[in-house]
């Protein structure tokens, strides 16, 4: 078994990759919590195909692929911001026009232009061999930005995030949120466009969150399960992909799909035969847990609150 | 005394479209106020105007003295529609209390002993100490309504501002609500609040506005409520029963007696 796992990480290729799907793994899963909860789950489907169209944009102007997807990427992000604002358009709305129109523009360059040197190919579907040294770092700083980001804005994210009006009347200052979260998931996606490919990551940011939601109640916890649910998905799916020789993109995606639905079967059966059986009602508040001697702490507390007495 | 609340002139609607235009309303300090009238009527455009979430085509709107952006962080709470609440969100009661603390200075992510202490003691007032730690959607409709409350609270505001604090509640949720806003109202606080309810307004509120794209009347609710300033704020026939001290409103004529007068 050990060998199974070391043998791919003679090669430097698969190192870089393993190394690059962990992290683009953890910085979306990180980042798909908020777009989860912000019900914004068609984002990052969106942008990533405006920063396709900015990076072929930028290929035929000679500039770096992340200068040129970094470019339109933001521009879209803004755009969209600026369009959903006045709140007649929906935010879903504005996302399917501002961002087919920057990709249709990259693809119509690809076909005007044919003279091309550079596949986009890794760009739309994921590369295992496409890591480079340049990727590997740009993914390592978008992720440590992104991490000490949300860090650091934990506070004001989480109340936006939960209330944006009562935030903006508590004194959050929920324009500059907006404004700094647009930026880091743009970031966030065009480091991680090379890896999954741009069809795939919307599934990368939504699947690890969902999950995560899935299997707790508590906002912090969603945050840290998310984040490791995320880079196992991107090793387990880096490994997969070396041994199908499918793209990686795919097997990330494919591998997480199956994890949610692992979580799914999981979370009814727990319903359905373990929860169900202790549904209980206390004033006009319905529980749900174990009695018994392994659950005082329950029994105590519906005590409690039906103002009987311990037997 | 600065007033509470002063809008003067005020102008404001969505696009082109004018909601109410140069409307001036004065609140003094110290007052427990409800704002009624008819669904689309502008009463939380209001609200949100006076909480600075609309802007504005003209005029001036002033908060304890001073232009909303300019109050210090916490210096109003505020309570949202419980319907505009996201239920299935992951944060538990004391969470949520906590946000109301996300203005103060610190940029670590969790809270402090002295924080949550505050949360605690709030809670303990408010009743709701028990469900700190469950789920926001586990809890009942009047311990909702208590663990925004205790948000809105939770920095000592001097104006509390609560946007349909009896809808979605039952009757003796909507009379205990509303008596805990009448003991923090005698303890200096101005609250202002939305309602449908003009039999929770006339029998614990000791003074009403009424407002259509525009006000209507404002005053004591034995003066106000009267059938010609309701039906001109609500339009249609309303009927008023006295009894005693109390008196009761109602829409016009039942639906089985205009059948019978047809």
């Amino acid at each position: 078994m050990m060998d199974f796992l070391l043998e791919p990480l003679a090669y430097e290729f698969f190192r870089n990759s393993l190394l690059a799907s962990l992290m683009v793994g953890a910085l979306c899963g990180l980042i798909g919590v908020y777009i989860v909860l912000r019900g914004m789950s068609y984002i990052g489907h969106g942008l990533s195909h405006a920063a396709f169209g900015g990076a072929v944009v930028g290929f035929t102007l000679g500039l770096n692929f992340y200068v040129g997807a970094g470019a339109m990427g933001l521009l879209a992000a803004v755009l969209i911001n600026q369009v959903a604002k006045g709140g007649k358009i929906k935010s879903d709305a504005a996302i399917g026009i501002v961002t087919t129109a920057f990709f249709a523009l990259g693809i119509a360059i690809i076909s005007r232009v044919r003279t091309f040197t550079q596949s986009f190919e890794a760009a739309l579907f994921g590369n295992i061999l496409g890591v480079t040294s340049e990727d590997l770092t740009v993914i390592a700083l978008v992720t440590a930005f992104t991490m000490v980001t949300v860090f650091l804005m934990y506070k004001p994210l989480l109340f936006s995030t939960f209330d944006n009006e009562a935030a903006r009347v508590f004194g959050i200052k929920t324009g500059v949120v907006q404004l700094m979260f647009s930026f880091i998931l743009t970031l966030a996606i065009i480091a991680s466009m090379n890896i999954v490919g741009v069809t795939m990551i919307a599934a990368t940011l939504v699947i690890p969150a969902i999950t995560a939601r899935m299997l707790t109640d508590s906002f912090s916890r969603m945050i840290i399960y998310s984040t490791l649910i995320g880079a196992v998905m991107g090793v387990v799916g880096m490994y997969l992909s070396y041994i199908f020789n499918a793209a990686s993109g795919a097997t990330i995606v494919l591998f997480g799909a199956s994890l949610f639905c692992l979580v799914l079967l999981f979370n009814y059966i727990k319903e359905r035969f373990i929860l169900h059986e202790h549904i209980h009602r206390h004033g006009d508040v319905i529980h749900s847990h174990p009695h018994g001697p392994r659950h005082e702490q329950h029994d105590e507390a519906d005590r409690e609150e039906s103002g009987q007495s311990r037997p | 005394m600065d007033a509470a609340v002063r809008l003067r002139d005020v102008s404001v609607g969505y696009e082109r479209k004018v909601i109410f235009s140069r409307l001036s309303l004065e609140i003094p300090a110290g007052q427990f106020a409800g704002i009624v009238g008819p669904t689309g009527s502008g009463k939380t455009t209001l609200l949100k105007t006076i909480l600075g979430t609309q802007p504005v085509f003209s005029g001036d709107v002033r908060l304890l003295g001073l232009p909303v952006d300019k109050l210090p962080p916490g210096s109003i709470g505020y309570v949202p529609q419980l319907e505009s609440v996201d239920w299935s969100f992951p944060v538990t009661v004391e969470q949520v209390i906590l946000m109301g603390l996300y203005t103060n200075k610190g940029i670590w992510p969790w809270s402090t002993r002295q924080e949550r202490n505050k949360v605690h003691d709030l809670a303990d007032r408010l009743g709701i100490h028990d469900c700190l730690h469950h789920h926001i959607v586990n809890i009942s409709g009047g311990q909702r309504q208590r663990a925004f409350l205790a948000r809105a609270l939770i920095n000592n505001p001097k104006l509390l501002v609560l946007d349909e604090p009896t809808a979605g509640v039952d009757i003796k949720t909507q009379h205990d609500v509303l008596h805990l806003l009448g003991d923090l109202n005698q303890e200096g606080i101005t609250i202002l609040l939305t309602t449908h309810d003009l039999n929770a307004v006339a029998s614990h509120l000791p003074w009403v506005i009424c407002f259509n794209k525009g006000l209507v009347a404002q005053g004591k609710p034995r003066d106000i409520f009267t059938n010609g300033i309701l039906t001109k704020t609500y339009g249609g026939d309303i009927v008023i029963v006295e009894h005693g001290d109390h008196f009761l409103i109602a829409s016009g004529t039942p639906l089985h007696l205009a059948e019978k007068e047809k």
